[in-house]
């Protein structure tokens, strides 16, 4: 058939993942492998006070105890923890600097990226856009935050990790850890013990933070891991939407990105966090190198009346783990997850989220859309729970799956718990295949193979892609089109 | 217009088409009636160019240019159109987006510039009134959670808006009450014109009372067993299909 021939010449011409390129920069490296005295020497790099490389060290040793948990439904080989790098960081400086002193050619690797560093880009952008700042992580260290001085003078804090041990401590050890215990689980306790950089935010109370704050993580050292760590603090009635994306170049060998990410709101804060990960996902035909993306995300909905929005666009990594969480302890606070899932090629995920309920009247809502094509393994895996003391919580679930193709796999792993017997949790859930006949259909009426695909997509997660900030909304389109591009044939 | 001449055709192993010539002249409109499994979808299919339908031997063209090597996005921008018999319904997209997503690919296939958007509500809203549509079931997504004759009035809703060359309607009036029916065939009348030509394929001589055919065709086993004027039509329903299933 012609159109089979086509979709394969198709495939064939296509550069699949677009950020694969390396760019080449001095880079320094710890020495491989992890110990206490690697912990101590990254410590040292940062310039960390002592109770940071105390805290550090401390999750080193519990980490040492514990197993790699092994019921996700993933697998892999064995990893060599002492075969990677634990810290890599471009030359020149430490920490963020102004953007002259940035080696060019990691300025030219965000441009290739197309996310602007430069803040008079931004300005220069479409009239009436939406200016956000960045946060650029690069391996290991923060290269460069933008608009500062904008942020500042409203209050708001918006700087590196490391920067944030140092400028700002008190901070740092309120909440550090108090949502992610460095030792609730194994790639956690890792991280705690070897995080590099991340972002750090403060909403005072009160202060809706006037732009979109949005932080692009670059792997590109072979060999490394990355551990960032993000922190972000709304304050009573404060607001904040703060949105992460992730990239890395095509390597052989799996590289283990292992990051943890804290929010807490007070009471009347929201924090809307938004995720766009394209890490590499491998070779799609032999499911050779890709990101282990082993992530722990929790948000502490502390204060009543506080609100949780997590949306993530899930579209590369070989292997995810990763649930994105809402602890709702406040009376009345609200968790949300909105989630977009695709695997393609040989990708495997387990994904999901926990809505924990302790507070009176608290209420979540959960919209998961998993997409499987090539011959890749989709898992959602979600936990409602209530607490006695949870009265009156509310959640409500949808969980819809989509198969594209005869060799992939969807799994809906569901678990609900209410202690008490003022709890109302609904759970819908549906899967359904992308079928010959929709899509004749759709190519009748005039669009072409890839299009059609596309336009069924695009329905089917219109749920949660409408949650997305509305510049980013865009972007995740184009990237569900892409991720999805040669999977019918 | 339309030519077909000695088509064969297979879907896996079975030959279901074995070897069907046609000619369907612009300006007329031709009724295709024959029993269950006669081949009639299967010829709606090839001529649209589903996937899975292998054509074996013979030709179809329009206004001389080859068909059968089209892809089907390519076929629908050269103005062909079905009207289809179980319309799908698409999840998440409404149907006005849809349709304009669909009008734009084949506007851009053909060189001709996209449709703005005040012009296209414009013309919705006329082809609409026209079939006593409510217009917020455009806003809906297509076909989702509609009734049966919902679904064929949306069909002949498309078909108007794409103004196609060759309209292919594959048992259209199945799932109609006898007003919706009307209002259907009206449509579809409303659509007749010197530059196009229909195929009206029907299991029952009913809807052919509303939609007058120049010609009508008995498909039996595969090719055209019989073709006559409307009155082959009132015959077919007297007598039934037996004679031709008899003698293929």
């Amino acid at each position: 058939m012609p159109a089979v021939k086509k979709t394969v010449d198709s495939v064939e011409a296509l550069e699949r993942y677009q950020h694969g390129f390396i760019t080449t920069v001095d880079q320094e490296f710890a020495p491989k492998g992890l110990s206490a005295d690697i912990v101590r020497f990254i410590s040292a790099k940062k310039q960390e006070p002592e109770w940071m490389l105390e805290w550090r060290l401390a999750a080193y040793e519990r980490w040492l105890a514990m197993d790699e948990p092994d019921w996700a439904k993933v697998s892999f080989p064995k990893i060599d923890y002492q075969d990677s790098y634990y810290y890599a960081a471009p030359k020149e400086k430490i920490g963020p600097m102004s953007l002259d002193e940035v080696d060019p050619e990691i300025l030219a690797t965000y441009a290739k990226l197309g996310i602007p560093l430069r803040e008079q880009e931004v300005l220069a952008g479409v009239q009436g856009a939406p200016k956000y700042a960045v946060d650029a992580v690069f391996d290991s260290v923060s290269v460069v935050t933008t608009f500062k001085k904008e942020l500042a003078a409203v209050g708001v804090i918006f700087c590196s990790f490391s920067e944030a041990v140092r400028e700002h401590p008190e901070l740092v050890k309120k909440y550090l850890g108090t949502v992610v215990p460095a030792s609730d689980n194994y790639f956690a306790c890792l991280n705690s013990a070897v995080f590099s950089d991340g972002s750090f935010v403060y909403v005072p109370p009160g202060v809706r933070c006037p732009m979109e704050l949005s932080t692009y993580f670059r792997i590109n050292a072979a060999e490394s891991g990355q551990f960032e760590r993000t922190l972000i603090i709304a304050d009573k009635g404060a607001y904040v939407s703060y949105l992460e994306g992730c990239t890395a170049p095509m390597r052989d060998e799996n590289q283990l990105h292992a990051a943890v990410v804290e929010l807490v709101t007070l009471d009347d804060a929201e924090i809307k966090y938004s995720t766009v990960q394209n890490w590499y996902p491998g070779d799609p035909e032999t499911g050779k190198g890709g990101i282990y993306n082993f992530v722990t995300k929790r948000a502490d909905c502390r204060g009543d009346r506080s609100k949780v929005s997590w949306t993530q666009v899930e579209t590369g990594s070989a292997i995810t783990w990763k649930y994105p969480s809402c602890v709702l302890r406040g009376k009345d606070s609200v968790g949300e997850f909105y989630s977009i899932a695709i695997t393609n090629g040989r990708q495997q995920a387990d994904t999901g989220t926990k809505m924990i309920h302790l507070g009176e009247g608290t209420r979540s809502r959960i919209i998961s859309k998993g997409i499987s094509a090539g011959r890749s393994s989709n898992t959602y895996r979600g936990l409602v729970s209530a607490h006695p003391k949870a009265k009156g919580a509310r959640n409500f679930t949808q969980c819809d799956s989509l198969l594209i193709g005869k060799t992939c796999a969807a799994h809906t792993v569901p678990y609900i718990e209410a202690r008490n017997g003022q709890s109302v949790f609904e759970h819908e859930a549906t899967t359904t295949r992308l079928s010959d006949d929709q899509l004749f259909y759709v190519m009748q009426r005039g669009l072409s193979q890839e299009e059609a695909v596309q336009l069924l997509v695009n329905g089917f997660v219109k749920d949660v892609l409408q949650e997305l900030p509305m510049e980013f909304a865009v972007e995740a389109q184009k990237l569900v089109a892409i991720s999805l591009e040669g999977s019918v044939g | 217009m339309l030519s077909i001449k000695n088509l064969h055709a297979r879907v896996e192993a079975a030959e279901i088409l074995k070897g069907l010539s046609l000619e369907l002249p612009a300006g007329e409109v031709h009724a295709i009636m024959g029993p269950n499994g006669a081949g009639k979808s299967t010829l709606s299919y090839v001529l649209t160019g589903r996937q899975g339908y292998e054509v074996t031997d013979g030709t179809a063209t329009l206004d001389g240019e080859d068909l059968l090597s089209l892809e089907a996005n390519e076929r629908a921008a050269r103005g062909v159109f079905l009207s289809f018999q179980y319309p799908l319904e698409i999840p998440g997209v409404p149907a006005m987006t849809f349709l304009r997503t669909a009008m734009n690919a084949q506007h851009k296939a053909r060189g001709e510039p996209e449709v703005s958007a005040t012009e296209f509500l414009k013309r919705a809203r006329e082809v609409a009134g026209q079939l006593k549509m409510d217009f917020d079931m455009l806003k809906r997504p297509l076909n989702v959670g509609f009734s049966g004759g919902e679904k064929k009035r949306m069909e002949i809703f498309q078909m108007a808006m794409l103004s196609p060359r060759l309209l292919i309607l594959d048992e259209t009036d199945s799932g109609l009450d006898i007003d919706a029916l009307k209002i259907v065939a009206d449509g579809v009348n409303a659509l007749r014109s010197p530059d196009r030509a229909m195929l009206v394929i029907t299991h029952y001589q009913r809807l052919l009372d509303y939609i007058r055919p120049d010609k009508v065709h008995v498909l039996a086993a595969g090719r055209i067993a019989a073709t006559g004027g409307p009155e082959l039509a009132h015959e077919l329903e007297r007598e039934g299909y037996d004679k031709y299933a008899r003698a293929a």
